[in-house]
Formats: structure tokens, sequence, C-alpha cells
């Protein structure tokens, strides 16, 4: 199969290290049928031992018909036994690569390579290479996308921010999950003290929801332990995790927005939280991204300064947001009126929101897919209007909120001409 | 012509309104029959005459670097979309259109939020936009 040249084989450990977890959480469902002697049925007992047998085979199977090469500018993944696919990735086009090592991959010395791709092309998954040839393959594909043609450069990082561990429980203690599991902590108290029939309620509906706090907390922790961002010539590096380690590369101009959430439980503390948005699909193997608009974030829990540190890398010299919606838009939006600020030169906008957290939201001009005004009902009466910059990100939505409405269209008209000669340049 | 295809969308989606309503209704008595027909029959009026108000305020506007597209009553929206940044362009035309040789166009961008949309465009007229904004888009594409 590998006759023509320059095809790569993924790792002969892949396809055991990527139905690792499936083939536990099995046996875990499995074994009290086995540790109580079976349920007597000879045919069901082999059924549990085939499934997982057959789920490995199948994956060995797929690592045997998978190869990958580089040609030219692109990536090129063939896989497949019965519907051959090739699929081939415009390296021009990668919004990021990220290198992820889950805890047995790490045992064995692996990694997991995934290019964004933008658009709707998805990511190019390569799972799982030894991690040195992945590290070396990332800074090849990275030069490449860039253009350049020539040897592998040399890694360099210049660390900006670690964050330190205390402060990652510290922020987990004063997070959404935790509020839960102390309502329900509280309501156990309650029915305790109600009597055996309150107890058995709330344990009932208790159960599910714990659990999956649990692993929203420890999903949370995992992502932010160690977190740590460094500056290389290849663009910005975010890496972290406990058990499995992520790293992502994230090239300079990929960034689509930046947004700064500050919640509120975090105010006494002075913690922030940094986001980055980059066009293409999250593949995030967690699925956090599916409950709500959560951004995996660059720095999970900074605190000021250090926030200050990597937006000056992200947004360099991007204007402070100095311009306020007029008074009457406190009619409109009571909680955030506050909040409300804007602000834009011919590089950035930025923008600040949020009725309880405060979000602070940076755009570079360059990346404005669209420009809308928007006017409710209620902003007409006022003489508001609301401005939004669209771009290719996914969760970042920016937006000079209940602004003057003569001055909203002579923003939108700036804007646009700003972000016209920002593209062009 | 868009006015009268929103009209006959009303009145279809009034005639169904009136006919389930009034069957449902009229089970149980003549008069309640009588009273959902009548309701269904003044939304369906209230809901004609929204929509023809709304078409009105459909509007674009081709300029030499972006297209305008203006739209809506109650809640008005404007969008600025540069041609460098347009994605695709469809041109759809569903049956009530057709008959009307009447089409909608839509633009995309990498932006999922972007909705510049324009109904009720003249066949020849949304394929001479189509054909114009392709060009110009291909003119000033600008990446990622």
């Amino acid at each position: 199969m590998t006759h023509e040249e320059g095809w790569h084989r993924l790792h002969p450990l892949s396809p055991a290290v990527g139905t690792s977890r499936i083939v536990l959480a099995l046996v875990v469902v499995f074994a009290p049928t086995f540790a109580s002697g079976g349920d007597g049925d000879f045919y069901s007992s082999l059924s549990h031992v085939l499934v997982p047998v057959a789920l490995v085979g199948l994956a060995v199977v797929s690592w045997l018909v998978t190869r990958w090469r580089i040609e030219g500018a692109n990536l090129r993944i063939e896989t497949g036994l019965v519907r051959r696919s090739s699929q081939r990735f415009p390296l021009s086009q990668v919004q990021a690569i990220d290198t992820v090592r889950p805890g047995l991959a790490r045992l064995f010395g692996l990694s997991e390579l995934r290019l964004r791709m933008g658009g709707t092309g998805g990511a190019a998954r390569l799972a799982y290479l030894p991690s040195k040839q992945a590290e070396e393959l990332r800074l090849r594909l990275l030069s490449l996308s860039r253009g350049v043609h020539d040897e592998t450069p040399q890694p360099q990082e210049n660390v900006l921010v670690t964050v330190p561990v205390a402060r990652v429980l510290g922020s987990l203690l004063f997070s959404g999950p935790t509020l839960v599991l102390l309502v329900y902590v509280v309501a156990f108290g309650v029915g305790a003290v109600l009597g055996s029939d309150a107890t058995r309620a709330v344990t009932g509906s208790a159960a599910a929801i714990l659990i999956g706090d649990a692993v929203a907390l420890w999903r949370r922790f995992n992502r932010a332990y160690d977190a740590t961002v460094a500056t290389a010539p290849e663009g910005l590096r975010i890496r972290s995790g406990l058990v499995e380690t992520t790293a992502e590369t994230i090239p300079a101009g990929r960034v689509q927005a930046v947004q700064l959430v500050e919640p509120i439980l975090w105010r006494p503390f002075g913690w922030c939280r940094v986001e980055v948005d980059v066009a293409g699909h999250v593949h995030d193997p967690s699925g956090e991204h599916r409950h709500g608009r959560r951004l995996r974030p660059a720095l999970p829990v900074g605190t000021r300064a250090e926030a200050k540190l990597v937006l000056a890398h992200l947004v360099p010299d991007a204007p402070f947001p100095s311009r306020r919606p007029p008074r009457r838009a406190r009619w409109k939006s009571p909680l955030r009126y506050r909040r409300l600020a804007f602000a834009f030169d011919d590089r950035y906008a930025v923008a600040t929101t949020g009725r309880l957290a405060r979000i602070e939201s940076w755009v570079p001009l360059t990346k404005i897919q669209s420009l809308r005004r928007v006017e409710g009902p209620v902003q007409r009466r006022l003489g508001l209007a609301t401005v939004h910059l669209d771009t290719a990100g996914k969760r970042v939505g920016t937006a000079f909120r209940d602004v003057d409405r003569d001055a909203s269209l002579h923003d939108l008209e700036r804007l646009s001409d700003l972000a016209r000669g920002a593209r062009r340049a | 012509m868009l006015r009268r295809v929103r009209h006959l969308e009303a009145a279809a989606g009034t005639l169904l309104a009136v006919v389930i309503a009034g069957v449902l209704a009229g089970l149980s008595s003549l008069t309640a029959g009588v009273i959902a027909v009548g309701c269904g029959l003044a939304a369906g009026v209230v809901a004609d005459v929204v929509m023809q108000r709304r078409v009105g305020a459909w509007g674009y506007l081709e300029r030499e670097d972006d297209l305008l597209v203006r739209r809506g009553l109650l809640v008005r929206r404007l969008s600025v979309v540069p041609y460098g940044r347009m994605q695709f362009i469809d041109v759809t035309a569903g049956p009530l259109e057709r008959s009307f040789s009447l089409a909608t166009l839509r633009l995309h961008t990498a932006a999922a939020e972007t909705d510049a949309r324009i109904p009720g465009l003249a066949s020849e007229e949304a394929a001479r936009l189509r054909d114009r904004l392709t060009e110009l888009g291909e003119a000033r594409a600008a990446g990622l």
C-alpha cells in the first residue's frame, strides 16, 4: 500500500489508544454480570466479550487503511476500507493546530494532531503520532501554511503566563457547577430535616445532575490545570491539562475575535478569563462547546495584569472603549447600561457589555464579514440602534449596543470604510 | 408582484386556519364555529396587512464596494455586506414565486449571522444581480 513516495502511517498503537475509553466503559458496564457468574446464558456472555473485540478489530482495520502525506501545500489523508476517502486539506487555510494527548496516549508517548480548517471544511485529525514526530510535523505544517517551504524551524517559546493550581481551584470554587452543588447540599440538608421521603426525592433527582456536574468540574479543572500562554514565532501557544493535555497553536492573523470575561463571582479576586475565537469548528472531544456559548479559554483564569499581557499580544494597541451610549439607553438595557461602551480605530473595534459578568470583546477590522444595524421597537422609540459586527468566529458576538440612532448610521458608514481599508492594507 | 404573492400566502394561511378552527369549534356548537371562523378571518386580515407593509420595507442598494440590504418594520435591520466577503449567493424560487416569475436572492459570508436576503426579485433581475455580485466578489475576494 505504501509503494508510492512519502506516505506515512499512524502509530501502530493508535487503535488501542483510540478505543481504550469505550472499551473501558464497556468493561465497567459488563463486569458486574461476569462477577456474579454471568446470567447463565452463554451467548449473552459471548456477546459481551465480542463487542469490545469487534470494536478494537474495526479500529485496527481503520488504522491499516489510513495513511497520510504532505503534497506540496496540502495535507492528504486517505482512509476507509469500503468507502475509500481521500481528503486534501489546503494548509493555507489552516486556522489553528492543536496537539491533544489523552492520558493513555501520554503513557505511550503519542499525540494527536488536529488541524482546524476555515469554513465548513471541518478538521483534519491525525491520531496518533509519536509525540516527537507530531511536534516536528506541527512546525512544518505551520511554516507551510505561511507559504514557507524550507526546513522545519526550531521551536522557541516565550512564556507569558502560567496559571498556578491554587487559582484554578479557587476559580472552580466560584463557578456555576459549584453553585449547583451547593444548592443540592442545601436541598439535602432541608430534606434530612423534613424526613426520609423528602431526602429520597432530592437524591433521586440529584444523582444525574450531580454526576454531570462533577464531570463538568473535572473537565474545567483538567483544562485549566497548568495553563500556559506563550508566544512563539509561529503564533500564540496555549497549553494546559493534567491527564489529557492540549496544546493549541493559533497563528498570528487567524484570530477572529478576542473576549475578556469577568464573572461576577471572580470580581472580588480580580480574576478574569481570556477567550480567543477562531474560524472553523471547534473539535472538542469533551463536547463542552455544545453546552452553551463557551469557548476554550486562552487564559482560563488570570489576574488583570496577566490578561493585559496576553491581550497585548492578541490585539496590540487596541483602543480603549471610551464612547458610551446616551443615558436614555438605561430604559432599554437597565442591567447592562453601566457596562455598555465601545470604540473603534482603523485596526480594531472594541465593545463592552454584560448584565452580571463584564464582557469586553475585540474584533480586528480585517475580520469583519458583514455589518448589521438593528433597530427594535423599543430602541426606535428611544432613538437608539445596535450595530453588530459579524465575524467568521463561532461564539464571540461583538456589538455596539444601544447607541444613538444618528451616530449609529455614521459609525456604520465609517466602520465599513475602515474595514475596507484594513482589508486592502 | 411580491405583494400579490404575499396576498395569496396570507389567503392560503387564513383559509387553512379558518377551516381547521371552524371545523373543530363547529363540532361543539354552531356559535363557537362562527366565532372561530370570525377570529380566523380577522387574524388573517391583520396578518395580510402586516405582510403587505413589510413588503414595502424591503430594499437593497448596490454600492461601489458593498451591498446594502434593508428590511423589517417593527425591527428594522440594515445589513452591509462587502462584495469581497461574499462566499456564495443562492437564488431560490418556490412554486408560488415561480408562477409570478419571482425569485429570492440570498448572500452568504463566512459569518453565520449575516442575514442578507432579498425576496421578490423579478427572475431576470435576480439573475442579473447574482452575476454582477459574483463578478464583483471575485474581483475583491479576501481570505478569512
